[in-house]
């Protein structure tokens, strides 16, 4: 099949291009880009007897597929959460083409086989690109390395035991010295799990009166400072991953003003939602690290801003139902995001904190260069990965739309902004212009 | 009302409501016979996912005293954590088709969480660091009485504050009133940022030294793993009120403690038994003020 798309605006950061195209697609490749305006009629558009489907995206935006570098499929392992079929499918309604995927899986994602297994399930049943990322050590348990080489050469794009953090410094620096043979980067989830212990939200004024014991940010902002400490000595990179404080953000603008090999990603709960979110014991906003307070709200905001946050990454983090529908301290961690993020992401824009082409840098070409990842961007002769967009148009969060199997939002029932309505991956056309809201 | 979840839901005129109630059944309970057929026929549970006896037995007294029928049902926390869920254990009690669930959980929040999810009218017996609303009800009906009003007085709470479901009760309680309440302990177990309308002091005597009232809370000796204190010895030296109080507090202040009391811990014999303390005051309006809450309380219609 053959897909004219007429007169979008492109943003591509990969090609360092922006404006007015006509894109064609055969048979899952780009063969042709023609830059600036044609004439063309009013149909929205149309499907010729010769196969040929013209679409009129006058007013609409292309976008270089998403790339989220910090997503859970819980697949293998905890199906009932997510699949990988699942969650690739709701990375497309999503407008992201490639995810990553974290390392605690059962089995996890510590030896080549489970690589080959979760890679093997995504190319029979993902709808997007699935790159692994690998635990740093073995079962998350921060006591032996994993394989880092073999699992390199399986698929895993970069090494994390996100959610059980390398407590031991050694381990740790031992990690981020021997990775550097690898070429992947370390990604740490910081987290002090002294200062944490039995947390379940940040620790204030609200904690307190909600009586739930709260995790302080020093738990994370400890764990920033080491790593960064430890990246400095070893000089080996490392990506801060979920950045929730302002304190965080002062040590990653230090380390950067340094020259360290240090990024950082934040999502888009972090810079959405507070932890009055958390009031009237609303699991669905249980998340680790919680949700802050408005001033580091806003120096997330700001940071990312001044890109001392390189990345926006949704934290994908799928659960079952029964698994939210509990008393508070009980629940589950984790905000189903692939569905939300950009919507919220587009909001940094429209209020001004950051253009256009700097936010959709943090969610394609930034984590592209931090996980090697290659992408070509939207190139004549390369593959279709991009998305069509709508920003002005509206709708309305209902979980029970979503995609994921993960229906724990705390943004059920939000009125957002900005929507996919074409994602192309390859030879995958997903057309979403009709769903109704 | 259909539910007593916590007292930051309720209002400072509902809660006189519930005052001027409890009044009227305390008056019940000093009458040769102090049962009432106000709600024969309706059933109670009494669901505690904790250990207690004192409230617990409160409660049975209250709800029997009322002519309801009263079953319970206590688990150990280990035995749900192995199998059910609270959700699975309400729909259970729920289908014996119970009245009224007083409920204790060690999760804060769980109260709500079970009035969310059941027709029934649920009570609050404590949740967690949450709340213990009757606690606080029945300290007010106590102070109420000895004192005549809440109004204007100064009340200082003394000992494991962030821990403490009852010093929140109280607070959000007193808060409902123009009271100067002052948080008293070490900085390890009080919170680093209060409302407007409380103060913190280190200092036991310059704390409680202005007080009209002075609420006693139970130090844990599982506070001393948690570096949170040094040792219960160390607490009574610095924070136990001792008879050396007796120089500085006010002439009419008055000592509360919710129950059961450490002696030699946060509190000393010579405070416990003296007239100044109003423990045993409070024990004995607990049953009238609870009797007050379930009487008040009206399930909702399905």
């Amino acid at each position: 099949m053959k897909i004219i798309i007429h007169n979008a605006w492109v943003v591509d950061p990969f090609t360092d291009k922006e404006g007015v195209a006509s894109i064609t697609v055969e048979e899952g490749i780009i063969t042709k880009i023609q830059w600036g305006k044609k004439e063309k009629g009013e149909k929205k558009h149309k499907k010729n007897s010769s196969n040929i489907l013209e679409i009129n995206a006058h007013g609409l935006y292309i976008f270089p597929g998403l790339i989220d570098m910090h997503a859970h499929l819980r697949e293998p392992g905890f199906e009932h959460k997510e699949t990988i079929r699942t969650g690739t499918k709701a990375a497309i309604s999503g407008g992201f083409t490639t995810i990553c995927c974290m390392a605690n899986t059962n089995p996890v994602n510590d030896n080549p086989e489970v690589t080959y297994y979760i890679l093997a399930k995504a190319r029979e049943e993902g709808c997007c690109d699935v790159y692994p990322i690998g635990a740093i050590t073995k079962g998350l348990k921060g006591e032996e390395l994993s394989e880092m080489a073999m699992l390199r050469e399986a698929g895993c794009v970069a090494f994390s035991d996100d959610g059980m953090p390398v407590t031991n410094s050694l381990i740790m620096k031992r990690a981020l010295e021997y990775s550097k043979a690898i070429g992947s980067p370390i990604i740490s989830h910081c987290e002090d799990l002294a200062l944490s212990e039995g947390g379940v939200m940040n620790e204030g004024k609200m904690s307190f009166l909600l009586g739930l014991k709260g995790i302080p940010r020093e738990a994370e902002e400890v764990m920033v400072a080491r790593d960064i400490l430890l990246s400095k000595y070893t000089k080996a990179p490392i990506h801060i991953a979920h950045v929730s404080t302002k304190g965080a953000i002062e040590l990653i603008k230090r380390a950067k003003e340094e020259n360290l090999p240090v990024t950082a990603e934040t999502c888009p709960h972090y810079f959405t939602l507070t932890e009055k979110a958390v009031d009237g014991y609303k699991t669905d906003a249980k998340v680790n690290p919680p949700l802050r307070t408005e001033e580091d709200m806003e120096a997330i905001k700001e940071a990312l801003k001044e890109d001392i946050l390189d990345v926006i990454a949704t934290d994908h983090a799928p659960h079952h139902e029964g698994e939210k529908k509990v008393p508070f301290q009980e629940a589950a961690n984790g905000i189903s995001g692939l569905e939300t993020a950009l919507s919220l992401s587009l909001k940094l824009v429209k209020d001004g904190i950051l253009n256009l082409r700097q936010l959709i840098e943090k969610l394609t070409v930034n984590p592209a260069k931090i996980l090697k990842i290659s992408k070509k961007g939207l190139k004549e002769n390369s593959e279709a990965d991009f998305i069509i967009v709508d920003l002005g148009y509206k709708w309305k969060v209902n979980k029970k739309d979503f995609a994921s199997l993960g229906k724990n939002t705390p943004f059920d029932g939000w009125n957002l902004e900005g929507k996919v309505l074409y994602t192309f991956k390859g030879k995958k056309f997903f057309d979403m212009s009709g769903e109704k809201n | 009302m259909k539910d007593l979840v916590g007292i930051k839901e309720i209002s400072r005129q509902e809660i006189e409501e519930i005052l001027n109630t409890a009044r009227a059944f305390k008056e019940v309970l000093t009458r040769d016979i102090k049962k009432v057929p106000t709600l024969r026929g309706k059933t109670a549970i009494n669901l505690f996912f904790e250990p207690s006896t004192r409230t617990r037995t409160s409660f049975e007294l209250a709800e029997k005293r009322l002519s309801l029928d009263v079953l319970n049902f206590s688990v150990s926390t280990s035995s749900v954590v192995k199998g059910e869920t609270l959700y699975d254990t309400l729909k259970t009690i729920e289908s014996y088709n119970v009245d009224y669930i007083v409920i204790r959980h060690s999760a804060s929040g769980a109260a709500k969480f079970v009035a969310d999810n059941t027709p029934a009218c649920v009570i609050n017996a404590g949740d967690g660091t949450n709340e213990h609303p009757t606690q606080a009800l029945l300290d007010a009906f106590s102070i109420v009485e000895v004192k005549g009003k809440l109004d204007g007085l100064k009340i200082a709470i003394v000992g494991d504050i962030i821990h403490s479901r009852v010093a929140r009760s109280n607070l959000y309680l007193l808060s409902k009133f123009d009271t100067e309440i002052t948080f008293v302990g070490p900085p390890t177990l009080l919170p680093s940022d209060v409302p407007s309308n409380v103060s913190i002091s280190y200092d036991l005597k310059k704390g409680i030294k202005d007080a009209d009232v002075v609420m006693l809370l139970r130090i844990q000796l599982e506070r001393q793993k948690g570096a949170f204190i040094p040792s219960l010895k160390e607490y009574f030296h610095v924070w136990g009120l001792k008879g050396d109080a007796f120089s500085y507090l006010k002439k009419d202040a008055i000592v509360m403690h919710p129950g059961p009391m450490n002696r030699g811990v946060e509190i000393s014999s010579e405070i416990a038994d003296s007239p100044r303390s109003i423990i045993l005051r409070q024990v004995t309006n607990g049953i009238a003020t609870r009797m007050a809450v379930i009487y008040l309380l009206t399930r909702r219609e399905v």
